[in-house]
């Protein structure tokens, strides 16, 4: 007798297995940055990156600051999983191909972790 | 394990004329790839700025020099891109606008947005009297 639920029994066996996560990710992190990045763009364009203390100042509010740090989150996940496709349907074999996969997690893993301490420094320095 | 098989855009060129539908296609992933790696500098941009008003000048000055602004320039425009043709494909997603007039139209829009938004982020870049 089988007490098991059908959909644990079907659970990850389909083809997609947990393919699913990946292609939702790669969304939501889109649908963040497509929202944001206007709004990043104009702040960076407009104080033409020439005025530190502007720059600086606008870190000591908390929303923008949090901003930041979501904008740079979504940007490092999206990127990561973006290229993981790339380096999937360009190289094959065993040795490069997961060389450049650790390299792209080892990576944009940094990245992100760099980024957010660089933005709460700015929070906590202006 | 390591064949020599044809790769995914093998077919463009000798076998048929490209379209914009596929150039637009590949230029999504070019420019995807560019954005990634050019996401880094974002990263150097933010240490600099935290470091301090030495370290951020010599970032300033490093961006404001020719080969600077070309490459702000141009990842301006793979932004643009990118942040464009993404719209049209979370629309797609909703399984909505995929019959060929429809996607030659969104494909048109797309490239025209990209290039006037490049256009006046540069406007205001330069305007702004920082031009870097």
């Amino acid at each position: 007798m089988n007490y098991r639920d059908p959909l644990a029994t079907a659970r990850g066996l389909g083809s997609a297995k947990s393919g699913f996560g990946h292609w939702w990710a790669q969304r939501v992190s889109a649908l963040i940055l497509a929202l944001l990045t206007p709004f990043v763009v104009y702040c960076l364009a407009r104080s033409g990156l020439s005025d530190y203390t502007m720059l600086i100042a606008q870190f000591a509010n908390p929303l923008w600051s949090g901003a930041s740090v979501l904008y740079v989150l979504a940007l490092f996940w999206h990127a990561r999983l973006g290229l993981q496709v790339v380096v999937e349907d360009y190289f094959h074999g065993r040795g490069l191909e997961t060389a450049l996969q650790l390299a792209i997690k080892i990576v944009f893993s940094f990245a992100a972790v760099v980024a957010v301490t660089a933005i709460a420094r700015l929070a906590l320095i202006s | 394990m390591s064949q020599k098989r044809p790769m995914s855009p093998f077919m463009i060129g000798p076998y048929y004329r490209p379209q914009i539908t596929s150039m637009m296609s590949i230029l999504h992933r070019a420019t995807g790839v560019i954005l990634a790696l050019g996401s880094l500098a974002l990263v150097w941009v933010l240490v600099s700025l935290s470091m301090g008003e030495t370290a951020f000048a010599a970032t300033r000055s490093c961006l404001a020099s020719p080969y600077g602004k070309l490459a702000l320039a141009g990842f301006a425009f793979c932004l643009m891109y990118h942040l464009f043709n993404g719209i049209r494909h979370l629309f797609w997603d909703t399984g909505r606008g995929f019959d060929i007039p429809a996607v030659y139209r969104s494909g048109y829009a797309v490239i025209v947005l990209s290039l006037l938004s490049t256009a006046i982020i540069w406007w205001l870049a330069t305007s702004s009297g920082g031009a870097a």
